[in-house]
């Protein structure tokens, strides 16, 4: 089970009750399948993704983009007990989905860019780290029940 | 995966910009890395790791200097790079998988200082071009 400090805790939460979810979470998958192509592979259903403006205006990935933050925001009210929270979404991801948990990895990274975009000012070195170790454990939490 | 012309012009405008700071903000984007990465700083016992160390500063202008030789050789980085690559392979000894813990937190550090110039397209290119380094480094690891 990953600890998190009161500090990196508090790092967390205070960012998170700034994000726009609807709108961070559109910009954060739509980079994902701008920056790393080959995650469109798991969304051939969502029309036309055959440009970077196409991608980010594309209700479907704005839409999904935010429906995935939104369960993200679920992991930082549940910071001691992710893996818990994602057992089923964990499952869900393997069994129908059939994601590679590297995609994880991948769009934790693009959480990060985001916030860093949004919030220059607070997004110092400790609350990345904070951050980092966060999409770290959802990832793991998320790849946990794989089999 | 080979970066277009429109990739490059997009690099290079962007290390135009960045001028005389690439040195700030790969020292900025060290700290970040031992702060998000704490086994990166397994490389470096002999340094001082506190925020505003000059050695982190001055190992922050190097790392500078190799990408800024980077962009000005982006037709040919397996040969612009190759002594570098060759240090981290046998004297310096770093696994590769750490370069991209770097990479990553050098564009965290390039979104935070120009957001505005850090679309999609940019982050993309930038990525793409990352990747390349990154490869270059990794090449006399056999």
């Amino acid at each position: 089970m990953v600890h998190f400090t009161a500090e990196e805790k508090a790092a967390v939460v205070s960012l998170w009750a700034k994000v726009n979810v609807e709108l961070v979470g559109g910009e954060v998958l739509g980079r994902l399948l701008v920056v790393y192509p080959w995650t469109q592979r798991f969304f051939d259903n969502f029309g036309n993704l055959s440009s970077e403006s196409a991608i980010m205006g594309n209700p479907k990935v704005k839409a999904h983009g935010k429906k995935v933050l939104t369960s993200f925001g679920n992991a930082v009210k549940h910071m001691d007990d992710l893996k818990d929270t994602f057992a089923e979404l964990s499952e869900l991801h393997c069994d129908k989905m059939h994601v590679d948990p590297e995609n994880f990895k991948l769009l934790g990274n693009m959480i990060l860019i985001v916030l860093a975009t949004h919030f220059s000012k607070e997004f110092t070195p400790q609350v990345q780290a904070a951050w980092q170790k966060l999409t770290t454990a959802v990832a793991n939490a998320l790849a946990h029940r794989y089999h | 995966m080979v970066l277009s012309a429109a990739e490059r012009a997009a690099v290079r405008a962007l290390w135009t910009k960045l001028g005389s700071n690439v040195g700030v903000y790969a020292t900025e984007a060290l700290e970040r890395t031992f702060l998000a990465f704490p086994t990166t700083k397994t490389y470096f016992p002999h340094f001082d790791l506190t925020p505003g160390s000059a050695q982190v500063k001055a190992h922050g202008q190097k790392v500078a200097d190799a990408l800024t030789r980077a962009v000005a050789h982006l037709d040919d980085l397996p040969t612009a790079l190759w002594a570098l690559s060759d240090l981290h392979v046998r004297q310096l000894r770093v696994d590769p998988v750490n370069f991209k813990l770097l990479g990553h937190c050098l564009l965290v550090t390039l979104a935070r200082h120009y957001p505005g110039d850090f679309s999609p397209a940019m982050h993309a290119s930038l990525e793409k071009f990352l990747s390349h380094v990154i490869l270059a480094l990794a090449i006399s690891y056999g």
